[in-house]
């Protein structure tokens, strides 16, 4: 039998509700901050770099984003700190902060769905997320505009366009990954420790796992090692792990669309390699399928993420 | 179901894993009534009426809210009933109007209606001055008068309170009552959970005493009294003089005299007999410290029922201790 009603009823209340609540929140000011410190801290470095090495590249404004100089990391690379910290930072909370509160039995009580009210907080703060990282986007390429003083070209601004896509895509996975703790664990705190620590893992540890792991299940070719390279078969179980994590994926991803000149994601055949121009770019629509596997499994892994948290809230008990 | 039934459950059970939360409890309620859940914490008191709203799944048995089968239909339930439930939460950085704004928007109130009625509903339960301030400096009894201006505000046809007095001070308490008797004259039907019985007793028109998963008794207070004490009556005496005990005995009516403590006498009788006993002492010239008849209360049903039946108390002191 159907249940009655649609399971949508009260999501935009819901949603309205916790973006409010995020925009005006001290934790948002904080990102807000971390934000425009962390754009001009990297736009600084990566223009110094630039200036000093213009040669004639032909997506000089792509190199914003890349470049790095000598103590800084580049702008990319921050990001890749900042969102999953700004996602965890907003879902860490959702569901047991209303349990503490005591508030979920009395909203659940009003006639709305359980699914309103989890998709609506995912929605807010995917919303809250999507805001920082456009005003981020925007801010890097006036103040590039400003400094560099030469027009991004149109393939430019597509390839950064989605740069910024697949970064909101990839602070979907950590925010659906903090709603889940933020479900299964009645305490926040509980909550945002396992996130964080999940995140260490994943994006610190986990590559480099995936390399010892990789080499304990297929142990290398002597021959491939005596001459100086990778065994084949080590190296792609090593690269299939490693991709189990969003932020190996997530880097992938950025490497090709950030880098035209990128052909592959993984280990090159010399086969591959015949007739190809070394160094030239590809266009866009091509970038876009090196890396089309990476974005799909992001999608999949912040739905299958999400989907769980679903499962595990419909049949939790609401009393405190 | 028949018309004034806003509330039929029969056989209701709820299972966790093993252990059974609520075992096979049948009650209904009138439209209007002010009907008791009483007991025990951990009786099962809250887990019923989370069945009642859709918000946990039933084992099994059935029950009816206002015709709906709140497991199938939980938004026509939900729409119909108001619910605060026990410590009731609001968001602290909201103000109380906000809160209710929230509330009245989830429910689908257009925009006039909805600042109509949460005036409307913050006026009656006075609140109306500290509209706009934050729920963070709210007391105690402040925030539960929001949960049932909350009620209010929905215009709810059934108002279901989990410990709708605890931890508030005794004049909180009153001012909690009095405005749950204003829903009962608005023809709204109250159900109510309480651990502390006689501060429920006055308010309810029918209780259901419930222990361990089960109702023990129900009925209303006087009726119960009558059930369970016998409908005797108790008389306490305090007073001092030799074979005073002897000389009430002989009082026609008085059926047993039960020494209580050092100058302290209980007298069953099936009348109240306290003229005859002050006259008594009296006569005897002694002197008469206290003198008083014991009506019936919950708190003496309870203990009285549960001293009848010992065996049951044994059994549940063995789950809480478990």
């Amino acid at each position: 039998m159907q249940r009655e009603g649609s399971a949508f009823s009260g999501l935009g209340v819901v949603m309205l509700k916790e973006l409010s609540d995020h925009l005006t929140s001290v934790r948002m000011r904080v990102l807000e901050w971390l934000v425009v410190l962390v754009a001009l801290a990297a736009l600084y470095g990566a223009i110094q770099q630039i200036k000093d090495t213009t040669a004639e590249d032909p997506f000089l404004f792509l190199r914003l984003f890349t470049t790095s100089r000598d103590s800084l990391p580049s702008f990319v690379s921050f990001l890749s700190f900042l969102v999953p910290l700004m996602a965890i930072g907003l879902g860490f909370d959702s569901v047991n902060g209303e349990h503490n509160r005591r508030t979920l039995s009395r909203i659940l009580a009003q006639p709305i769905y359980r699914d309103a009210l989890l998709f609506g907080k995912f929605l807010a703060g995917l919303v809250t997320l999507s805001i920082s990282l456009v005003s981020l986007w925007l801010l890097v390429i006036g103040l590039g505009l400003l400094l560099i003083g030469i027009p991004p070209g149109a393939e430019e601004i597509a390839r950064s366009f989605v740069f910024l896509l697949v970064t909101i895509v990839y602070a979907g996975v950590w925010l659906a990954l903090a709603m889940l703790f933020s479900v299964l664990f009645r305490s926040a705190a509980t909550a945002a420790l396992v996130t964080l620590g999940l995140w260490l893992l994943m994006t610190f540890i986990w590559p480099v796992l995936a390399g010892a792991v990789a080499q304990i299940i297929v142990p290398p070719d002597p021959r491939y090692m005596a001459l100086g390279l990778q065994t084949p078969g080590t190296a792609e179980l090593e690269q299939i792990l490693a991709r189990l994590s969003p932020s190996t994926l997530y880097a992938e991803v950025i490497v090709a669309i950030l880098d035209p000149t990128t052909r592959a994601l993984g280990p090159i055949y010399l086969s591959q390699l015949q007739g190809a121009v070394l160094g030239a770019p590809l266009p866009l629509a091509s970038s876009l399928l090196i890396a089309w596997p990476q974005i799909v499994a992001m999608i999949a892994t912040a739905m299958m993420l999400f989907v769980a948290g679903y499962v595990v809230f419909q049949r939790q008990e609401v009393r405190a | 179901m028949s018309e004034d039934k806003v509330i039929e459950a029969t056989g209701l059970t709820k299972n966790y894993g093993q252990a059974v939360a609520v075992d096979h409890i049948s009650f209904d309620v009138g439209r209007g009534e002010i009907f008791g859940l009483l007991g025990p914490n951990g009786a099962g008191k809250t887990t019923t009426i989370l069945m009642m709203l859709g918000l946990t799944e039933i084992t099994s048995g059935d029950v009816r809210v206002l015709g709906f089968n709140p497991a199938r239909e939980p938004l026509s339930v939900k729409r119909r009933v108001g619910y605060m439930p026990d410590t009731v939460g609001f968001y602290d950085n909201l103000s109380a109007a906000d809160n209710l704004r929230y509330t009245a928007r989830l429910i689908g109130f257009r925009f006039a209606e909805r600042e109509k009625r949460i005036a409307e509903a913050l006026e009656r339960v006075g609140l109306a001055e500290v509209a706009d301030k934050r729920v963070a400096t709210f007391s105690r009894g402040m925030r539960q008068r929001l949960g049932l201006a909350e009620i209010l505000m929905k215009g709810a046809q059934i108002a279901i309170l989990d410990e709708p007095t605890s931890g508030l001070d005794p004049h909180a308490t009153s001012e909690l009552l009095g405005i749950i008797r204003g829903f009962k004259a608005e023809g709204v039907s109250v159900l109510l959970s309480s651990h502390l019985l006689e501060r429920v007793q006055s308010v309810c028109d029918r209780v259901a005493l419930f222990s361990a998963g089960k109702i023990a008794l129900m009925g209303s207070v006087p009726d119960l009294g009558r059930q369970i004490l016998g409908g005797g009556y108790v008389v306490d005496i305090e007073a001092d003089g030799a074979g005073l005990a002897e000389r009430l005995a002989l009082i026609p009516g008085v059926s047993g005299v039960e020494k209580t403590g050092i100058g302290k006498l209980r007298l069953q009788a099936d009348r109240d007999v306290r003229p005859e006993a002050a006259a008594e002492v009296v006569t005897m010239q002694g002197r008469l410290k206290y003198l008083g008849v014991q009506e019936p209360s919950l708190e003496a049903i309870y203990t009285r029922y549960f001293e009848a039946q010992p065996e049951q108390v044994l059994k549940e002191g063995v789950r809480d201790a478990a």
